[in-house]
C-alpha cells in the first residue's frame, strides 16, 4: 500500500466505523453467549462472529483490502496450513477413539 | 558502505519493501504458533470427560471490557500511522501514547484477573481448562508486553528517524501496527473460546 495515495480523513472515518462495528459485535457475542442454545449452535455462532470481527481487523486495520498479491497468497497459504493442522488434530483424535480419555 | 536496498522503495517483482514482507512472514509463523495451541485446546476439550463452562469460572464482564480496550488500541494504532501519513508528528505521538496506555490498561486488568484466580487457588495445575487458559492468555500477554516495548521505542528514541527519514519511519509504524492488530485479532478468538463456550 502506498501511503501517499490515501485520503486520510475518509480513511480515519472508516477506522472509526469499523471500531463501532467491532464493539457492537463484541456485545452481540456476549449476549449470544448468555442465551440458552444447543452447545453446537452456540459454538458456531460465537466462531462466526469472531471470524467476522477478525476479517474486519485484517481487512481494514491491517489493510489487506488494498494489499499486494504476494501478501494475500501468503495469508491464503497460512490459512490452508492452519486448517490442515486443525484437521490433523481432529482426525488423530477420532482415529484413536480418545473421547473421554484425556484428563 | 553498501546501503541495504528496498528499505523504503518496494521491490519491482513483489511490490513490497523488506519490512513489509518480513512482518507478514513473521505473522504467518505466529498464526501457526497460536494455531498449534488452539489445536491443543480442541484436542483437550474433545477428549475431556468434563469441561467447565468458561463463563462460570472466568469473569465475562472483565474480559468484555478488556476486549473493547484492545479493539480501541487497534484504532489508535492505525490512527497514529495515519497521522504520520498526514505528516503530523504531534498527533502521531498522541495516538501512539494512547495505544500504549490502553495496552497497559489491558495488562493491569489481566493482572487483577489472574490475582483473583490465584486467590481462589486456581492455578494452571488445577485442571486442564485452567492450564490451557493460563497458557493461551499468558502467551498473549507476553505479546502485549512485546508490543508495548516496540511502541514505546517508537514513541521515544525511535522517533528521531522522523527527522532524517520520514517515509522509512512511517513504514516502521505501519509494520509495528500490523503486529499490534494481529495481537488484537488473536484476542478476538481467545475471548469467546475461553470465556463464553
Amino acid at each position: 500500500m502506498t501511503s501517499t495515495t490515501h485520503d486520510s480523513s475518509s480513511h480515519n472515518r472508516i477506522y472509526l466505523v469499523v471500531f463501532g462495528v467491532l464493539a457492537v459485535l463484541t456485545v452481540i457475542t456476549v449476549a449470544a453467549g448468555s442465551l440458552t442454545l444447543p452447545a453446537g449452535l452456540g459454538i458456531v455462532i460465537a466462531l462466526i462472529i469472531a471470524g467476522v470481527k477478525g476479517s474486519l481487523v485484517a481487512a481494514y486495520f491491517m489493510h489487506l483490502v488494498s494489499e499486494q498479491k504476494p501478501i494475500l497468497w501468503l495469508m491464503v497459504a497460512t490459512l490452508i496450513l492452519l486448517l490442515t493442522l486443525f484437521g490433523l488434530f481432529i482426525l488423530a483424535f477420532y482415529d484413536n477413539g480418545a473421547i473421554g480419555h484425556v484428563a | 558502505m553498501t546501503e541495504i536496498p528496498y528499505t523504503v522503495t518496494p521491490r519491482e517483482d513483489t511490490g513490497l519493501n523488506n519490512a513489509k514482507l518480513g512482518i507478514w512472514l513473521f505473522l504467518a509463523s505466529e498464526v501457526m504458533l497460536f494455531g498449534g495451541l488452539f489445536s491443543a485446546y480442541i484436542f483437550l476439550r474433545l477428549g475431556a470427560a468434563e469441561w467447565p463452562d468458561g463463563s462460570t469460572v472466568l469473569s465475562v464482564p472483565i474480559a468484555t471490557f478488556n476486549t473493547l480496550v484492545l479493539i480501541a488500541s487497534s484504532v489508535t494504532m492505525v490512527l497514529s500511522w495515519a497521522a504520520l501519513v498526514e505528516k503530523d508528528l504531534r498527533k502521531f505521538r498522541r495516538y501512539l501514547g494512547l495505544t500504549i496506555l490502553l495496552a497497559v490498561v489491558f495488562l493491569v486488568v489481566k493482572g487483577f484477573e489472574y490475582n483473583e484466580k490465584f486467590s481462589h487457588h486456581l492455578y494452571p495445575s488445577h485442571d486442564t481448562f485452567m492450564a490451557i487458559y493460563f497458557t493461551l492468555t499468558g502467551l498473549h500477554a507476553l505479546h502485549i508486553i512485546g508490543g508495548i516495548v516496540v511502541n514505546g521505542y517508537f514513541l521515544g528514541p525511535g522517533s528521531r528517524m522522523w527527522v532524517t527519514e520520514p517515509q522509512r519511519f512511517t513504514n516502521r509504524i505501519e509494520i509495528a501496527g500490523l503486529y499490534w492488530h494481529f495481537v488484537d485479532l488473536v484476542w478476538i478468538f481467545l475471548f469467546p473460546v475461553l470465556y463464553l463456550l
